[in-house]
């Protein structure tokens, strides 16, 4: 379903006219509206969709018009021009008082400097929302208790957001977007004030918390890293402009234009190719009906010295090497089972990185129902990372 | 060729005197209002035996700002009571408690509405201006036909000095509030009303209680001033000193002006300073 939907989203500062508007349909662009107009470009034509429980990310350099957009997602600041969907309903037909209300309940916005109240304790700080929006004290209490916890804080309760660190302030920034459940998180540039390690650890520990509470999320940064562990979509702006949307791959493998490529170069293919993107057709037999003749025939056919084997539903049940089989067949054993070895066990979505460290190859590469998808060998990793430069 | 005066003594004089034919019956409420108020907070503090009040004020000092300041309470009242200053020094005090509630609770809304209307921002700036330059004196003559000559008189022309840093600083402290925490506060759906009772005021409020103390200072100072129309209180004995010109009771006088200062002083700064510690 359709969380967000913008559509033609565009927002140009001070009060411009029709005619001025129109300039930019005619592809003026930010530089020369400035200079010939007066006009400051924030956004323009910008139109994408966000499915429920799906990670958004937008990206683009300081200036390049994200931080206006998620702003514009809640109104902080106002649209000129486009519509956004939020559920159905149009954000922008809202009057004050219903804005308010959609404001308490369907977005929780992270922020990059936190922007704790340090006149409120940490539970205080977390239960803003829930109490703006009318709920009982208890209530108040519970929730942002619930909130604390999720984000692993419990215990620092009472104690002052500048008694905390840098990291820990933000998970408070984050239990009070989530305290108020919204189905939606705006996360402007939210880990881009922390140090490297403890960034690492907070996108980690969002995905998992993503995992559990299934948010839609808008998260902005200037970090392609971070866009791409973080993003199921990603979009990309320059200048106010979008200039190209899809997944990470996509993007990685396609980058639309140059502004696109300079982004994409710096980054460490290692971590962002998966298993899924260089595995090879896995060589199987089935077992029980396959014995060690079929499995020393198969694996001559191919030239590899192992095979997998699996069960009729191609759930894997191991490998067997041609040494193994050879072997079972001077004993005169037809059964596998004898001779089956565990493989290494590689999900799809592992990242390069942690294939160089596994210790025996080939490794089988298995979904979460353990069905046989592909194998790696030693090779393909090698040949991922140059392919893919 | 001379250029004639220009009769702007006259038409302030003229509005003063239509001001005073029409609207006395307000200017006489007022009066009655702020004389009996007075009146009975002179009374309720001199029924109070000295010692007694020093005691209690000795307690509120060490309570709220440590015993140096409650010595320091307990030595001065006690120095004033010896010089046979009580009576005044309590006519004073009640005086800058009268003048200070009043400049308060009309400064600080002031100070708010100008910090988030810019029109009323606009026009309260260059009044404010005007009301710290004029010498304070001044203040005292326009007094005199709106209330008559006595405490009232005084503590209309004290509020008028004294309340200008209680706009300023209230102005001052809500519009320090970091912009990203009023977008945090947006952002979560407040209302006008509850982001200012929420985030606002309370970050707003160390500003603000250095402006209250501002406040008193300049409502302590102004009320000396306030003898020549007839304030009574410590003033007066200033005031007598100098037609007598009796340096030494002058002298006296003046201390106890002093130590009032001082208490006032470091009793608000104190509950200013805890304001920044949550």
């Amino acid at each position: 379903m359709e969380k967000i939907k913008v559509e033609k989203l565009g927002k140009v500062f001070g009060k411009p006219s029709r005619q001025v508007l129109s300039l930019l349909d005619q592809g003026w662009n930010r530089e020369r509206l400035a200079k010939e107009k007066g006009f400051a470009l924030g956004l323009w034509d910008v139109s994408f969709t966000v499915e429920e429980g799906e990670v958004l990310v937008v990206m683009g350099l300081s200036g390049s018009g994200k931080s206006t957009l998620i702003r514009c997602l809640n109104r902080l600041i106002e649209p000129t021009a486009g519509s956004i969907l939020i559920d159905g309903t149009d954000v922008r037909g809202l009057n004050e008082a219903q804005l308010r209300e959609f404001r308490q309940t369907r977005f929780g916005m992270v922020f990059q400097r936190f922007a704790l109240f340090p006149h409120r304790t940490v539970i205080q700080n977390v239960a803003y929302g829930l109490e703006i929006h009318g709920e009982s004290k208890d209530t108040c209490r519970k929730k942002a208790e619930d909130a604390l916890a999720l984000v692993g804080l419990k215990g620092w309760e009472d104690n002052y957001p500048d008694q905390l660190s840098g990291g820990m302030q933000q998970r408070v920034g984050l239990a009070r977007a989530l305290a108020i459940d919204p189905g939606i998180l705006l996360m402007d540039e939210a880990f881009s004030a922390l140090d490297p390690l403890i960034r690492k650890e907070m996108q980690e520990e969002l995905l998992q918390l993503q995992s559990r509470v299934g948010k839609t999320i808008v998260f902005i940064t200037h970090d392609l890293d971070e866009a791409l562990k973080l993003g199921d979509k990603i979009i990309i702006l320059k200048d106010g402009r979008l200039v190209q949307q899809g997944t990470p791959e996509e993007i990685l493998t396609n980058p639309a234009d140059d502004y696109v490529e300079k982004f994409v170069e710096d980054v460490d293919m290692s971590k962002v190719l998966t298993a899924s993107s260089i595995m090879k057709k896995a060589y199987s037999i089935t077992w029980p009906k396959d014995g060690p003749k079929t499995a020393l025939r198969e694996m001559e056919e191919v030239g590899i010295s192992s095979i997998f084997v699996v069960d009729r539903k191609r759930l894997l049940l191991g490998i067997v090497n041609a040494d193994d089989a050879s072997e079972l067949i001077r004993k005169g054993i037809s059964d596998l089972k004898e001779i089956l070895k565990e493989p290494s066990r590689v999900t799809p979505d592992t990242s390069l990185t942690e294939l160089f460290a596994l210790e025996s190859f080939p490794a089988a590469v298995v979904d979460e129902s353990g069905v046989l998808k592909g194998a790696i060998v030693r090779g393909n990793i090698i040949a991922g990372l140059n392919r893919e430069r | 060729m001379t250029i004639p005066k220009l009769p702007l003594g006259e038409a302030i004089e003229a509005a003063i005197d239509f001001l005073t034919e029409n609207f006395s019956f307000i200017t006489k409420a007022v009066s009655n209002v702020v004389e009996n108020a007075n009146e009975v907070l002179v009374e309720n503090l001199e029924k109070i035996p000295p010692m007694v009040l020093i005691l209690l004020i000795a307690l509120l000092a060490w309570r709220l700002a440590g015993r140096r300041i409650a010595l320091f309470s307990v030595a001065g009242l006690a120095l004033i009571w010896n010089l046979g200053l009580w009576g005044a020094t309590m006519a004073t005090i009640s005086l800058v408690i009268a003048a200070t509630l009043v400049a308060i609770s009309l400064g600080i809304p002031i100070g708010i509405a100008s910090a988030l209307f810019p029109l009323v921002n606009r026009i309260v700036l260059p009044i404010l201006d005007l009301m710290q330059t004029m010498p304070a004196f001044v203040y005292l003559i326009p007094a005199i036909p709106f209330f008559g000559l006595g405490p009232v008189s005084a503590v209309f022309s004290t509020v008028i000095f004294a309340m200008p840093p209680a706009i300023r600083l209230t102005d001052l402290g809500i519009r320090q509030v970091p912009k990203e925490l009023i977008e945090a506060a947006d952002a979560f759906g407040s209302s006008r009303l509850q982001k200012l009772l929420k985030v606002q005021l309370p970050l707003a409020r160390p500003t603000i209680m250095a402006g209250v103390n501002q406040t008193i200072m300049l409502s302590l100072s102004m009320v000396v001033i306030a003898a020549m129309i007839g304030a009574g209180g410590l003033g007066s004995e200033v005031w007598k000193a100098i037609q007598r010109f009796k340096p030494g009771m002058g002298f006296e006088a003046g201390l106890a002006v002093v130590i009032i200062a001082i208490i006032f002083d470091r009793i608000t700064q104190k509950i200013t300073h805890q304001g920044k510690t949550h």
